[in-house]
């Protein structure tokens, strides 16, 4: 089932975020050059949104996804890529997100000697269990294991199943979270 | 902005309303003073600020309306609890529990500039006439000092207020008698109630439509309702009324509303409130005067407000010469069954019911209370909450997700409970909030005629699921009830001033110009959710208040 556009703007609307500031300023930054240039407006006056690398933080986040995201699920690369247009919007959770990210590419690097998006998938996942995202309940003022299983596990299980295609996976078209109408609930099974 | 956590504490930054720059010295020469801007505070502010001084006091802050979808997000995720989606707890909020049953009043309540309508339901039914007749047409219970037909036209006003969608009574044989259909047409029955409608007209049960402070279609300028499914606790599309809309409406006609100033008590001579002195988040404590005062501030935090005046000249508490202050403290009790279907359901597509069974309501007599039925639209997991918890990822949560949604179905029910003496809100001796006021302590107690009527709910949800075909998987009963978050009954009203603390103009006994504008005045709860009569009642407060002055 093929993730689109609308469903990546549906994620970001469940999530509080429309991408639309955030994707015009890295573009421009883009255009400009520079070292900041792979990094979002966020960045901006906040060392802590530098730590890791925009491209890193968008190339780990697709490859996690390709781990926690269900097989029969196509488009995830630009479905993740315009997610994280909106998420990464220079507040408390994009730098949240950047830490996590950080973190485990720094695991990857120490365990498996390759950064995450190298890694074969089976490896990407025994790095996500091996710091115990799979376990840990999401926190994200917790440990790397919770805040990895908060910004960068859920996150994108969020996006997923808040969007029609992910709710659709399921059945159910208009998922919570999801401002799909009033009119859904009225109908019958397909 | 995004992210649960990037949500404001709602005391400080956001819009710069909030923040310490804001001007929240007394209002000069007011008219009237109004504690608490809930639904009730914020109906009576806008009822009288056109043409009087009012000013609002609230002691939670004024939520940044952008917020909401991260609140939202909150909602959504297992990290957080649902009193941190509004940023309830803390000293601030603190409690003690200390009768014969656990309330989890921080799940119950909302402090700040919209009160509990943030994250209410917004199911708005009128109470029924035998209801304001307990004592005279079912044997218990006083009667209320005011009858149906007082309050009709302040019902009919409070629709057309809050806006409410309905069937008009139309499709509702069992429905009080109303003079004009609700302000929009009422939302249409679910997949689910249409298999739920096929059961009832085996059993011979009937199926109506039921009124929800919601918009089917654009009213005042809010949205119709969207889908967001996520109505209790955040409505980010604003179609579920929220007081925030009169408060901004009174705001707008000159009224003042200032946020994070608890008041921590009202000050007083023999027979009026002077002034209530109140908080503010610089450490300043200031002292607003009026000519009259509304106390608004729901039924656990009213009549603690009233024990923390005490004087000498009210030793137990101001306005309380009954005795009756922060008694009685009621609410409505929870029934409930569900199960599963072989067979689609189609659940979790929107946040509220659309259909209910008020059959059973009048027959309530010494020994049943009234009740009523609901049929959920949001019965089972919404698969995006099971996403966010469990140890599988991948193709196995797909699974997970596929198995544990798709058809489920539940019914619900509010069941009334007596008021008792012994049910009540004190102060407590040990324990006080970050102001170094006592904190409220609540004994909550249920009488026997709430839980054998609770087994009586449970009958007949049972008897509607099995003749769905349901396998049913959980019964709510007397030992697994709770509260519906509907606090009542705590400053009753009554003709007689030894009896009550207010009277049946909602005016304080003792003090002339002092009123109470709160669910707290129910002499009895009957078993419809409260906010259209505690609307109802704050809009006949408000002509009461206009008139006296």
């Amino acid at each position: 089932m093929e993730l689109t556009r609308r469903d990546a703007v549906a994620a970001l609307a469940a999530v509080g975020a429309t991408g639309g500031v955030a994707v015009g300023v890295r573009r421009m930054q883009d255009r400009e050059g520079g070292e900041d240039a792979a990094t979002d407006g966020a960045s901006a006056g906040d060392p802590s949104d530098r730590d890791t690398n925009e491209g890193t933080v968008r190339a780990t986040m697709v490859a996690v996804a390709e781990v926690v995201y269900p097989g029969e699920v196509d488009g995830i690369d630009e479905f993740v890529d315009r997610f994280l247009d909106g998420r990464l919007d220079g507040s408390a959770h994009a730098s949240g997100l950047r830490e996590a990210v950080g973190e485990l590419a720094d695991a990857s690097q120490a365990w498996h000697d390759a950064p995450v998006e190298e890694l074969p998938a089976a490896e990407r996942e025994e790095l996500l269990r091996g710091i115990g995202a799979d376990t840990a309940d999401e926190d994200p003022d917790g440990t790397t294991a919770e805040r990895v299983r908060y910004y960068v596990v859920n996150d994108l299980l969020l996006a997923l199943y808040a969007s029609p295609t992910g709710g659709e996976l399921v059945g159910i078209e208009n998922p919570q979270g999801h401002p799909g109408g009033a009119e859904s609930y009225q109908r019958g099974p397909p | 902005m995004s992210g649960a956590e990037s949500v404001g504490d709602g005391r400080s930054g956001g819009d710069g309303t909030t923040g310490d720059d804001v001007d929240r010295t007394p209002v000069p020469n007011a008219d009237v003073c109004v504690v608490g801007a809930g639904p009730a505070g914020a109906l009576v502010a806008d009822r009288l600020a056109a043409d009087r001084e009012v000013v609002v006091l609230d002691a939670g802050p004024r939520f940044d309306p952008d917020d909401r979808l991260a609140r939202r997000e909150r909602a959504i995720r297992p990290a957080y609890d649902r009193p941190d989606v509004w940023d309830v707890g803390g000293e601030r909020d603190a409690h003690e529990n200390a009768g014969e049953w656990f309330y989890p009043l921080n799940h119950a309540r909302v402090k700040g500039i919209g009160g509990s309508t943030l994250h209410w339901q917004g199911m708005v039914m009128r109470l029924h006439e035998d209801d304001f007749n307990s004592g005279t047409v079912r044997g218990v219970g006083p009667d209320w000092p005011i009858d149906y037909a007082d309050l009709r036209p302040y019902y009919a006003e409070a629709e057309r207020e809050l806006g409410v969608a309905g069937g008009s009574g139309v499709d509702n044989p069992h429905a009080p008698p109303r003079e004009e259909p609700h302000p929009m047409p009422a939302f249409e029955p679910s997949y689910s109630d249409s298999l739920f409608a096929e059961a009832c007209e085996e059993l011979g049960i009937d199926i109506h439509s039921v009124p929800n402070a919601r918009n089917s279609e654009p009213y005042d300028d809010r949205s119709p309702c969207v889908g967001y499914g996520t109505c209790q606790p955040v409505c980010p599309s604003g179609a579920k009324y929220d007081a925030t809309v009169h408060v901004d409406r009174a705001e707008a006609a000159g009224a003042t509303v200032i946020d994070r100033a608890p008041v921590q008590y009202l000050d007083h001579d023999a027979d009026r409130v002077t002034a209530a002195v109140y908080a503010t988040p610089d450490g300043g404590e200031h002292r607003q005067e009026a000519d009259a005062f509304v106390v608004a501030a729901g039924g656990v935090e009213t009549p603690r407000l009233l024990l923390l005046s005490e004087s000498e000249a009210y030793p137990d508490g101001l306005a309380n010469s009954s005795g009756a202050v922060g008694r009685f403290f009621m609410d409505h009790l929870f029934a409930g069954a569900g199960g599963t279907l072989d067979e689609p359901t189609r659940q979790n597509h929107v946040g509220f019911y659309t259909s209910a069974c008020d059959e059973f309501y009048d027959d309530a007599d010494e020994e049943r209370a009234p009740f009523k039925l609901e049929f959920f639209n949001y019965a089972g997991p919404s698969p995006v909450e099971m996403a966010l918890s469990g140890d599988d990822w991948g193709d196995p949560l797909l699974e997970r997700l596929r198995d544990g949604y798709g058809n489920h179905v539940a019914m619900g029910g509010l069941v009334e409970q007596l008021p008792r003496a012994d049910s009540r809100i004190t102060l407590d001796d040990d324990r006080v909030d970050d102001r170094g006021n006592p904190v409220p302590r609540i004994e909550w107690t249920v009488d026997d005629r709430a839980l054998s009527t609770i087994e009586r709910a449970n009958e007949v949800q049972v008897a509607i699921l099995e003749e769905l075909g349901a396998e049913v998987e959980w019964v709510a009963g007397p030992d697994a009830t709770g509260p519906a978050y509907h606090h009542m009954g705590t400053t009753r009203m009554s003709d007689d001033p030894a009896e009550g603390v207010v009277d049946p103009d909602c005016r304080t006994h003792d003090l002339e110009n002092c009123w109470i504008a709160s669910s707290s005045v129910f002499p009895t709860s009957g078993a419809m959710n409260p906010t259209l009569t505690i609307a109802a009642l704050a809009l006949r407060v408000g002509d009461g208040v206009d008139a006296w002055l």
